[in-house]
């Protein structure tokens, strides 16, 4: 294998490791940074580098700003591995990537770990059914391809970012059928004395509801409080058809050919479990986190994370967190004083601690339903081998206590997506079967390789 | 084309969004224009591919979901070899997709992948 050496590897290139290389880089390391994508970006600015104006302007100013952040990562100095997935980060610092084919291996004394979010999964009968794509789906289609749906679409959930591709979709155009949010009123009287007297968290309020306002005007139905989501099929048809629901006492079939999901974003923790580093249950983001320190440093030494992996923060929280990170890993090598590190945190610090404040409100007015979270009976949970909710619940009463137990009992969590779609949902399932909480039970072990490669690539390693 | 065309492309088709040249890939022998270094799974979308591959389990048809490769619901053939992540592929000049159908997970198709690679740790 190649050993190209470097001080700091950064595995992901949107906010969080683009600050994270800019930082590190102003003190002088030596910095690699890796990503699958083939542009700097990552999930909010994906495709920022090449994006024509036209479509820059239709994303709106919060993408827009993703630019100077990738032109500041551009001029950093740090080497930016593009086409690059990593499949393995070792204990020891060596990050095994997959590039045109052929493996290679980077060995860093520091890796600062910013592989980001995914959407959250979303069971729901018939959420298999080719057409149900996640919100963030339907929005990287239009921000990297300029690809919309033809037909009026169904977009249905709650969160920022469903709402943010409606706005999207109706300034380019793109007919919206309704917008079926689960948002109950209850959520809105839970949340609101959470916002606190920040006035970011009122300007945060104030920018999602005009959001909303803007949707309104542009006539797409809403329906508030939406329960019993099912998206059905038609007989001798592959697609969906339409999505079943109850809100206001009535019950709805609006027809649609897409029906975009999506009710939040969780912690990309495929790396930190793969490490073995210790992760603890947030009940109130109903995710796991890696049990980080104040620089991002896990309990396996030399490894950071920073951004939407350590816990769902946001663009420019995952930025702030992302140059401590850097700070951390930098005082970790001796090349920079305890002192210096410090003074050049405390304006990072405040700056996170502004942007986490809307965090408790958001978290408790767009909480997932557990209906949406801890399906019926009939219910795929695992879509790879198509388990259902039913199997699981099944297996708990056979004595699996845990989301591995589950892998031996039904291959639930064994196929190519390894556990990814459903091991939230699993961890959820068996706790709420067994009475007991998600941290009591665990989650699936994961190992490498964390990305798909074959024998062929694995045999031409250089 | 078929009729069931479910996306479109917001430029008109003979101008890529980056200005960059056309390609022609083929999926299952069907000639499809898409633009350079878009993702092969958006490729197929905006050409009315809409199921792209059949579950081991029970056959049910399966389309993207994620596009970020996180479900693995995209899955083709890609040149002769199976199991790749469409959504993650860019489509290249003469590049031959194909419909899955069946596979099982990763096991005897000469990928390795979690349970089947402990042995790489
Ligand atoms: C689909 C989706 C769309 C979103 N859109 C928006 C939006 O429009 N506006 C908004 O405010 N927030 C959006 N978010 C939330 C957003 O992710 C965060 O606010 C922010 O992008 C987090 O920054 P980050 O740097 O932590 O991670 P990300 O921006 O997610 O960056 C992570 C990077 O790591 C790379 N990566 C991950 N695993 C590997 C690997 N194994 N090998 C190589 N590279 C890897 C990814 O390709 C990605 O570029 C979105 C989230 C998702 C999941
Ligand atoms: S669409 Fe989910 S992995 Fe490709």
């Amino acid at each position: 294998m190649s050993n190209e050496r470097c001080d700091i590897a950064i595995v992901g290139a949107g906010p969080a490791g683009m600050s994270a290389a800019i930082a590190a880089a102003r003190l002088g390391a030596s910095v690699v940074v890796l990503d699958e994508q083939r542009g700097a970006g990552g999930q909010i600015y994906r495709a920022i580098t090449d994006a024509p104006a036209r479509r820059v302007d239709l994303l709106g100013p919060d993408y827009a700003a993703g630019r100077s952040l990738a032109e500041a990562f551009a001029a950093s100095g740090a080497r930016h591995l593009t086409n690059a997935a990593v499949w393995q980060v070792t204990p020891e610092g060596a990050v095994h990537y997959l590039r045109d084919g052929a493996t290679f291996t980077l060995q860093a004394e520091r890796v600062v770990l910013c592989a980001g979010a995914m959407e959250r999964p979303f069971p729901i009968p018939g959420w298999t059914l080719p057409g149900v794509f996640t919100a963030g789906a339907a929005q990287i289609l239009l921000k990297s391809a300029d690809v919309v749906p033809v037909e009026p679409v169904v977009l249905a959930g709650c969160g920022p970012l469903l709402y943010l591709l409606g706005w999207q979709y109706v300034r380019a155009g793109v007919p919206i059928r309704a917008l079926v949010d689960t948002t109950s009123m209850e959520d809105y009287r839970r949340a609101l004395p959470r916002l606190g007297g920040a006035l970011a968290g009122w300007r945060y309020l104030k920018k999602g509801l005009s959001l909303m306002r803007a949707l309104k005007r542009a006539g797409v139905p809403f329906h508030t409080g939406a329960e019993n989501l099912a998206a059905e099929g038609r007989e001798g048809q592959d697609g969906v058809a339409a999505l079943r629901f109850t809100a206001g006492g009535k019950a709805h079939c609006i027809e649609t050919s897409t029906l975009l999901l999506h009710h939040g974003v969780v912690p990309n923790t495929q790396f930190t479990w793969s490490l073995r580093a210790r992760h603890t249950w947030d009940d109130a983001q109903l995710c796991w986190r890696p049990k980080a320190d104040a620089w991002g440093a896990l309990d396996v030494p030399g490894i950071h994370v920073a951004g939407d992996g350590l816990g769902i923060g946001g663009a420019l929280a995952a930025a702030r967190q992302g140059e401590l990170a850097a700070l951390g890993a930098m005082h970790g090598l001796g090349r920079i004083t305890t002192g210096e590190r410090d003074k050049l945190a405390a304006p990072l610090r405040a700056a996170l601690r502004e942007h986490l404040r809307i965090r408790p409100f958001l978290d408790a007015l767009y909480r997932p339903k557990k209906a949406n979270r801890i399906p019926a009976d009939d219910v795929i949970v695992c879509r790879c081998e198509e388990v259902a909710a039913g199997d699981i619940r099944h297996f708990v009463a056979l004595g699996c206590d845990g989301p591995n137990q589950a892998k031996a009992f039904g291959r639930c969590g064994m196929g190519p997506c390894q556990g990814r779609q459903c091991g939230l949902t699993v961890t959820e399932l068996i706790a709420d079967a067994r009475g007991v909480t998600p941290a009591e039970v665990g989650y699936y072990r994961i190992r490498p390789p964390i990305k798909p490669i074959s024998l062929g690539e694995l045999a031409g390693a250089e | 084309m078929p009729t069931d065309v479910r996306f479109r492309s917001l430029v008109p088709a003979d101008a890529s969004p980056r200005g960059e040249p056309m390609v022609t890939l083929f999926f299952d022998g069907r000639a499809l224009q898409a633009p350079a270094g878009c993702s092969v799974a958006a490729a197929l979308l905006a050409n009315g591919v809409s199921t792209f591959r059949t579950t081991p389990v029970s056959g049910a048809p399966r389309a993207p979901y994620c596009m970020m490769g996180a479900c693995f619901d995209c899955l083709v053939e890609i040149d002769g070899q199976p199991n790749r992540q469409s959504c993650l592929v860019a489509v290249a000049e003469g590049m031959q997709v194909k419909t899955q159908a069946g596979l099982r997970s990763f096991d005897g198709a000469g990928t390795v992948i979690a349970e089947e690679a402990a042995h790489v740790e």
